[in-house]
């Protein structure tokens, strides 16, 4: 579904991702783990399009199209979804108004009916269950004055109406209680299907005992560094990341 | 042309006179600069209530009086132990001391100092070391700027003169102490102060305005703030001359690169005083704070006007006005925040709050946002009203007297500005002053009440 | 600057779509304005003695009258004996009785403006006074609102068939002498609606007037005057627009409410005269007094103000909150693009006790337009209790355009409340990245965030207004993202 191969990227002139190889299938769930400033949220952004990031090398093939070509909402409608960490307030616009125009957009650009009113919300009230959002939510602006919880919770909400193919957590479980997590993770569980790739971003493993990866990938100074299993996040856990870097130091030495 | 004339006033009147005293010690140049200041002032005159700037203050009461120039002062007879009241007590500060706009080396206190440091009389350095100060002087305040900073230059003579150089922090704060005796009959006075900080200087400047004895006197001071990259200055100013006295005064800073300026403006005495507060951001990460406070009792007329002036990218301003009026006084706030187009980035905030004790008293207040610039985040927020009725209540429900709860909640309002002094006895010094001021506020508005 | 932002300044192409001229036969006035010109155009309209007097001594005022300079706005000098005073298409002497009496061109012209005036008959609801020009062309609905005793027409029948109405009224918010184009209004105006609601009655539809510049050099000086009697309601819409001319053509037009006791008046306006090319040719100069006054006790008046278009905008639509208890509302949206300027805002006058105002302002500045606000908020010494609150927040896309706030706000009443807010922002890359993340183009997005941020002033106005107003909005800034 993903390819992405050698991919350099350099925000405000500084080089951030030196050469990023990784592959994710339909049905796949990857993690992508590294400590603050190794350049995870760098490739969560680049992947979705942000401006500011620049590319300076390597390619990404998104279902077999070059990913990097696309506008940004291009890339939305293809079924590419980036759960913020910092979902942006926009005030007076509302959250059903909002996601309902994004809904149609894909709709539209997959060859299917734009959806009405009323099947809109019924569709809606449907996904409310999956991340236990209060339906008051709905109703008012965009995040505006949201919790840190609703926030991310409504992130994820926005991914269960959208339907991506490829989702893209960018450290969906920072700043949550374990209440929060464990609801946020039981939604994202039950977005899980063979034809989708979820790819999550953290720098704790404790997000991922409750969403088990198929692959774990650390990410050090801009590029991958060690892959490997579900036990390659608790491994981690345990001795930290010192220890992958020694390793690797190790390795170059 | 007949009705500028009318406005001069009688302020040509001893021009030629002082010229001519001053002229035996003041270089060419100097000279040059009052010329040119009078010859502005007398081609433009002052400001009338059709001038955008001065729509709430009428300023005729200043204009319909003769005040005769301080020329030479003798000390008047004053004593230490009459200005030290006025000292906060901060034995360890630079004070300079100016009696009706004269130094007085015997009354002021002035320590040892760092390498390189002037503070002294502004007419001692000009006679001594011009060279010092020359090229510096207006140019953060040219000589037209407007009509009053026109007229302290045309009769520029003494004030303080502060030069901090690279690199040096002068640890005890400067008092400019201003004091009017009242007893040389209306009279005027144009104090010209220079604060020169230089790169990664750092200094406090407080100035102090006060009276010994009651009279009639205009004074009008202007001061120039220059600040070099990463300078950091604050700067206090405290005006609480007699209740027959005028007050029109400029302070005007130019702020160089990351420098830091803070200003202070508390005015709490005058029949008429008005405050123009000009602060100039023009260096990359500039940040300026104005903060003050002005109260007016009985039929006195407050008026403060701050402009800041976002220059250059990523520069930061905070303001806060407080205002307190009580009797038939009228108060005046205009805020001004200008964004010009390459000021990216600007983060500006103003507030200015009114409270009014008195059913006869009144307020005018525009704060005003002027955005040249898309990428800036600008706030303002005015709001006039009295005390609450709910506080009071629960304070009278506690058993407080209502006028004492009164003062309580007015010395409330006050505090937010007074908490921002950093100089512990000006903090003091201005509780004792408020507390004795506010006590007796708002009494018109109780029944029964004196 | 990020190619987000460059993005969001290049939407402002968008042709003025309603440009364009009607062919009729006009019967026009010679350039230029003198006594004579006005004794023409008052005869011309067989006016009564008292309206001809008021006009010459609106005339002889204004000849001693400067042009105001303080606005924040700038404009080469207009040249006031260039203008024509007076334009009508030529018609039937007495004026039509039904649509079908109209002329064909000039009700072609409403439909291409979308106001069809037989669809609005049948299908809306809404009565139409249409000014074209300087005549009102047709009202609708006349009979069914006489029933109730209502009086909707043009001004011109109003002088004949009500002039005991029109002297009572005429003038008492905006004298004669009031302002400089309020002055030249008073002494020109050649046409406007008249409306008056008796007591008691709730006018049980939107009242609407449609205004529209079509002769080369005219100006155009309509005036309008509502009376709500004590205890009555009526909701008024006025939308203008004006064909596309490299000149630039004046509007100076008055309106003055009066509510009595218990009455209230909801005025809304979108405004869409020509802007302008984009290298600031042409254009409207709409300098335009509006003033209610609340005069009864518990009345209330309330503008809300969409202003899109023009060249330069200079209006403060505002309240005299004379009657105790009365309230005074403002709502506005103002938008500039490309080189338009807008100098509006609202005066509220607190005389009576109790009286409350509340003022929310949201301007729009793109490409290199400035934007200012001007709101003076007075309460006079025997206003106890009164409150004021006032919002005013400015949006700016792109880094050539300007936006300015003079807020005045003057109490003398120590029991009154006065609160002011304002704030300066941008779109910021941040919201449409997250928009586009979501599918939505970046066209899309400005328009969605810039209505978010318009939402508390198109709640204001009745739904047909507001989903056009929704729709110019859009118009306006089109090109200001790319």
């Amino acid at each position: 579904m993903l390819k992405i191969r050698g991919l350099r990227a350099s925000v405000g002139g500084k080089e951030i991702l030196k050469g990023v190889d990784m592959a994710v299938n339909a049905g796949e769930v990857h993690a992508i783990m590294g400590p603050n400033g190794s350049g995870k949220s760098t490739l969560a952004h680049v992947l979705a399009g942000r401006e500011g990031y620049v590319v300076t090398g390597g390619e990404v093939v998104y279902e077999g199209k070059n990913l990097l070509e696309l506008a940004p909402e291009l890339r939305a409608r293809e079924g590419v979804f980036l759960a913020f960490q910092y979902p942006v307030e926009i005030p007076g616009v509302s959250n059903t108004y909002f996601l309902k125009a994004s809904l149609n957009e894909i709709r539209k650009h997959r060859g299917l009916e734009e959806l009405d009113a009323v099947d809109f919300l019924s569709l809606v009230r449907q996904k409310l269950k999956i991340v236990d959002i209060d339906q008051d939510l709905l109703n008012r602006p965009v995040n505006a004055g949201f919790s840190g919880g609703e926030k991310k919770r409504n992130e994820i909400f926005q991914m269960a109406v959208l339907e991506p193919r490829l989702a893209i957590l960018d450290e969906t479980d920072s700043g949550l209680d374990i209440d929060a997590l464990r609801t946020i993770a039981g939604g994202v569980n039950k977005l899980r299907s063979s034809d989708k790739a979820i790819m999550v971003v953290t720098h704790y493993q404790r997000l991922l005992h409750y969403i088990v990866p198929d692959f774990v990938h650390v990410l050090l100074d801009g590029r991958i560094v060690k892959s490997g299993g579900k036990e390659l996040a608790l491994e981690l856990e345990e001795k930290g990341y010192d220890w992958v870097q020694e390793e690797v130091g190790a390795q170059s030495r | 042309m007949a009705e500028i004339a009318e406005r001069t006033g009688s302020f040509l009147e001893g021009f030629d006179a002082f010229l001519r005293s001053a002229a035996s010690r003041s270089p060419e140049r100097l000279q040059a600069m009052r010329r040119s200041a009078i010859d502005r002032l007398a081609s433009t005159g002052f400001p009338s209530k059709r001038d955008e700037e001065w729509k709430y203050t009428n300023i005729s009461p200043v204009l319909e009086r003769v005040f005769a120039p301080v020329i030479t002062s003798q000390g008047n007879g004053v004593a230490r132990r009459d200005v030290d009241r006025f000292t906060f007590g901060a034995v360890a500060w630079h004070t300079l001391v100016f009696i009706d706009g004269h130094f007085s080396r015997e009354l002021s206190t002035l320590h040892p100092l760092h390498d390189g440091v002037i503070i002294g009389s502004l007419a001692e350095t000009i006679d001594r070391q011009f060279e010092a100060i020359e090229p510096y002087l207006a140019r953060v305040t040219p000589h037209d700027t407007d009509a009053f900073t026109a007229l302290n230059t045309a009769f520029l003579r003494d004030g303080g003169f502060v030069f901090v150089p690279d690199a040096v922090a002068i640890e005890s704060p400067v008092h400019l102490l201003y004091v009017a005796t009242g007893g040389t009959g209306a009279h005027m006075v144009h104090p010209r102060n220079l604060i020169v900080a230089r790169e990664n200087s750092a200094v406090t400047v407080v100035e102090s305005f006060v009276r010994i004895s009651d009279g009639v006197c205009f004074t009008n001071p202007v001061t120039e703030i220059v600040m070099g990259p990463h300078a950091s200055v604050e700067h206090y100013k405290l005006q609480d001359e007699s209740p027959d006295a005028y007050h029109v005064g400029s302070i005007h800073s130019r702020q160089g690169r990351d420098s830091v300026y803070t200003s202070i403006c508390v005015s709490l005495g005058a029949a008429l005083s008005r405050h123009n507060i000009v602060s100039t951001l023009d260096g990359k990460g500039a940040e300026c704070t104005l903060n003050g406070l002005f109260t007016a009792t009985g039929t006195r007329h407050v008026d403060v006007h701050t402009t800041i002036d976002h220059l250059q990218p990523n520069c930061s301003s905070r303001e806060v006005y407080k205002g307190i009026l009580d009797g038939r006084s009228h108060g005046v706030f205009n805020g001004k925040i200008i964004v010009r187009p390459d000021a990216q980035k600007s983060d500006a905030r103003q507030t200015n709050k009114n409270l009014l004790l008195d059913g006869r008293a009144r307020i005018n207040t525009k704060p005003q946002l002027e955005i040249f610039a898309n990428d800036v985040k600008c706030t303002h927020g005015a709001t006039v009203g009295r005390l609450e009725a709910e506080s009071l209540f629960y304070m009278r429900s506690r058993g407080i007297g209502e006028q004492t709860a009164r003062a309580i909640l007015t010395k409330a309002f006050a505090s937010e500005i007074v908490d921002f002094i950093k100089p512990d006895p000006i903090r003091a010094h201005l509780d004792s002053v408020l507390h004795e001021q506010i006590e007796h506020m708002g009494e018109a508005m109780i029944p029964g009440g004196a | 600057m990020s190619t987000e932002t460059d993005r969001i300044e290049q939407i402002a192409t968008q042709e003025y779509k309603y440009g364009f001229v009607t062919e009729v036969d006009t019967d026009v006035a010679p350039p230029g304005l003198n006594e004579d010109v006005i004794r023409m155009l008052s005869a011309k309209k067989n006016e009564p003695e008292f309206m001809l007097e008021w006009r010459l001594k609106a005339y002889r005022h204004w000849l001693t009258m400067v042009e105001p300079t303080w606005a924040n706005v700038h404009y080469p000098a207009i040249d006031y004996q260039a203008i024509r005073y007076y334009a009508a298409p030529r018609m039937k002497p007495k004026g039509p009785d039904s649509l079908d009496e109209v002329d064909k061109e000039i009700l072609r012209t409403y439909e291409k403006l979308g106001i069809s005036l037989e669809e609005q008959k049948r299908l809306t609801g809404v009565a139409v006074d249409a000014v074209f020009d300087s005549v009102s062309v047709a009202t609708t609905f006349k009979d069914k609102l006489a029933g109730l005793g209502i009086i909707f027409c043009s001004f011109s029948e109003a002088v004949q068939q009500h002039p005991e109405l029109i002297k009572k009224y005429l003038g008492s918010v905006v004298p004669y002498s009031d302002n400089f184009f309020a002055t030249l209004n008073s002494a020109v105006f050649s046409d406007g609606s008249f409306c008056y609601i008796p007591k008691g009655v709730r006018c049980p539809m939107e009242l609407s007037t449609y205004f529209r510049i079509n002769t080369a050099d005219v100006g155009q000086f309509e005036r309008t005057l509502i009376v709500a009697e004590e205890g009555s309601y009526v909701s008024y819409l006025e939308g203008c627009t004006a064909p596309i001319r490299d000149t630039n053509q004046l509007h100076a037009a008055v309106v003055e409410l009066v509510a009595l006791d218990d009455a209230t008046i909801k005025y809304s306006t979108v405004q869409n005269w020509y802007p302008g090319d984009k290298e600031g040719r042409g254009g409207i100069y709409n300098f335009v007094t509006k003033r209610g006054k609340c005069v009864g006790a518990r009345s209330k008046i309330s503008w809300t103000q969409v202003e899109t278009g023009s060249a330069i905008t200079w209006k403060y639509p505002g309240c005299i909150l004379q009657g105790d208890d009365s309230i005074g509302e403002f709502y506005s949206v103002a938008v500039v693009n490309n080189l338009q300027q807008a100098d509006t805002g609202t005066k509220m006058i607190h005389i009576g006790k109790n009286t409350r105002s509340t003022i929310v302002s949201k301007g729009i500045s793109a490409g290199r337009g400035q934007n200012s606000y001007r709101g003076l908020v007075k309460i006079l010494k025997k206003a106890s209790g009164a409150r004021n609150y006032s919002q005013c927040d400015s949006l700016l896309i792109g880094d050539k355009c300007g936006a300015h706030t003079f807020p005045y706000l003057e109490v003398s009443n120590s029991s009154s409340q006065v609160e002011h807010e304002a704030s300066t922002s941008k779109i910021s890359d941040d919201q449409l990245f997250y928009c586009r993340q979501r599918g939505i183009k970046s066209e899309d997005a400005v328009n969605m965030i810039v209505n978010g941020y318009c939402k508390e002033v198109f709640k204001q106005l009745p739904m047909e207004f507001a989903v056009e107003a929704q729709k110019l909005l859009g118009v306006s800034l089109e090109g200001s993202v790319g």
